[in-house]
């Protein structure tokens, strides 16, 4: 299959990107200045990230699609303003995360950004669950840019102006150089922030336009280690189809008033392990020293006792020292418990930890 | 001193009587990105030729470093262990990382000088 390549894949080489594969795309890894001076400047500043690559499905109805779509998703929609957005899961029947995804309740229905590597399959679900009542776009003819960092909020204020009074988690349509964009303020990275879907043929010039006004391109090298000291899962590493949000220490995505009737595919088991506890649980993990410790490194109590596997590993810039997240058993998951990772056949102590690791500035109160 | 030479691994070597200081090259850690992390050999340890030697591990990846000689480890750069970020700075100078009493001295002719890895270098990241 030829390698898809986003609108933005002229302007990432002209600021001298190296390119990898990501879920089908071309995707910059970094620019010229490499991963820990991205990663900085977006804490410091202001960065960009194309994320175009990801999906952005709208999906159009009124109350009778918020009823099915209560059906499948752990989320109190009816209750759900419009211009609001939500963190939530497509789970199979035992609740394996098929996707995690951000919903949003807009006035023609809704639109959910789903993961690269997951769009066309979450789209074949959701049509069957949905059969054929509600016009569905997983609309290609769209780029999604992330703009992340302090400086953000004036950066894009400047170009769409009342984007600062969107709270976070909220967003809406703005109108910009005759074109309706939708913009909601959220984000990857721990940071005030703001994605902002746009059609293909104006993006370039947009991204253009917030880099002349002090924003810098990032690439997915520093999207990880950003999310990462944000405590934030990437999907195909602490997620996947054999973890619930349960296990993933994520019940704090799902709706209480959701959570005593059920009604959603996997409710079953997602009851029973609010009940019950699961018997893993995601958890941080701080190694000591500046050891690094990678996915599937194995995660032992005392010296032959396997309690788990880390998902994601690497050197967080802003804490300056190694992170990463993983897996354990529960009885071994209390903040502080002492565990030894093996790294190339040798054992290294690490402390399990508090997430996230690097606190979090989201804006909640503009209005 | 004798004239700097190079490995296909990116590690680079000098000789001063029979003890070679190694590093790797400037191209290595264009290559890797940021170095975060970096292991060596204990001292006293013997190093077999193109044998691992220590680890360096960038932002994104972890990659062995490699000896391009045999000997006896008699020094390692405790600083590049302390700040990882001084091999991206001067890898070629003051972030070297081992000292060895070589074994045998014919080994080094295998290896490539600048103009030759310079070429090798250019040729194999395309």
């Amino acid at each position: 299959m030829e390698i898809k390549k986003t609108s933005l894949n002229k302007l990432h080489q002209s600021k001298h990107a190296k390119f990898v594969e990501f879920a089908g795309y071309e995707m910059p890894i970094q620019y010229g200045k490499g991963i820990i001076e991205e990663h900085k400047f977006t804490r410091s500043h202001s960065g960009i990230f194309d994320v175009s690559h990801m999906g952005q499905l709208f999906i159009y109805g009124d109350e009778s699609l918020t009823e099915e779509l209560e059906k499948i998703f752990p989320l109190d929609l009816k209750n759900l303003q419009q211009n609001c957005s939500k963190y939530s899961f497509l789970m199979n029947e035992d609740a394996g995360i098929y996707d995690d995804l951000i919903i949003t309740k807009i006035e023609e229905g809704y639109l959910i950004i789903l993961n690269a590597a997951c769009k066309e399959k979450d789209f074949e679900i959701l049509s069957n669950l949905l059969g054929k009542r509600f016009k569905m776009n997983l609309d290609n003819n769209r780029s999604l840019i992330a703009i992340q960092g302090p400086k953000s909020v004036e950066i894009l204020n400047s170009i769409i102006n009342g984007v600062d009074q969107l709270n976070f988690m909220t967003g809406n349509w703005f109108d910009s150089d005759n074109q309706k964009l939708f913009v909601t303020r959220s984000g990857y990275t721990g940071e005030d922030g703001f994605e902002i879907s746009i059609s293909n043929d104006k993006a370039e010039k947009f991204v253009e336009n917030l880099i002349e006004k002090g924003a810098q391109l990032i690439g997915l090298g520093a999207r990880d280690t950003l999310r990462l000291e944000a405590g934030l899962c990437l999907y195909g590493h602490e997620l996947d189809i054999n973890k619930t949000p349960v296990e993933a220490n994520l019940r704090w995505a799902i709706s209480k008033s959701r959570l005593s009737n059920g009604g959603f595919i996997g409710s079953k088991k997602i009851m029973n392990q609010m009940q019950d506890g699961a018997s893993q649980i995601r958890v941080g993990i701080k190694p000591e020293g500046r050891l690094i410790a990678r996915e599937k490194t194995k995660i032992f109590k005392d010296t032959d006792k396997q309690i788990g596997e880390i998902t994601s590993g690497t050197f967080g810039p802003s804490v300056n020292g190694p992170i990463a997240m993983g897996y354990v058993d529960k009885e071994f998951s209390k903040v502080d418990t002492k565990i030894l990772l093996e790294v190339r056949g040798k054992k290294y102590p690490a402390n399990i930890c508090a997430l996230p690791f690097y606190k979090k500035s989201y804006v909640k109160g503009v209005n | 001193m004798s004239e700097v030479k190079f490995s296909k691994e990116h590690e680079w070597i000098t000789l001063e009587g029979d003890v070679a200081t190694i590093g790797i090259t400037k191209h290595a850690t264009e290559m890797l990105g940021d170095i975060v992390f970096a292991e060596l050999p204990e001292k006293g340890s013997t190093v077999e030729k193109d044998g691992t030697a220590g680890v360096v591990e960038s932002t994104k990846a972890a990659s062995d470093v490699y000896t391009p000689v045999s000997g006896e480890v008699v020094d390692t750069n405790q600083s590049i262990v302390d700040d990882p970020a001084k091999i991206n700075e001067d890898p070629e100078g003051g972030a070297w990382f081992f000292k060895l009493k070589i074994k045998d001295s014919s080994e080094l002719d295998t290896l490539m000088n600048k103009d030759e890895y310079d070429k090798f270098a250019k040729e194999t990241s395309n």
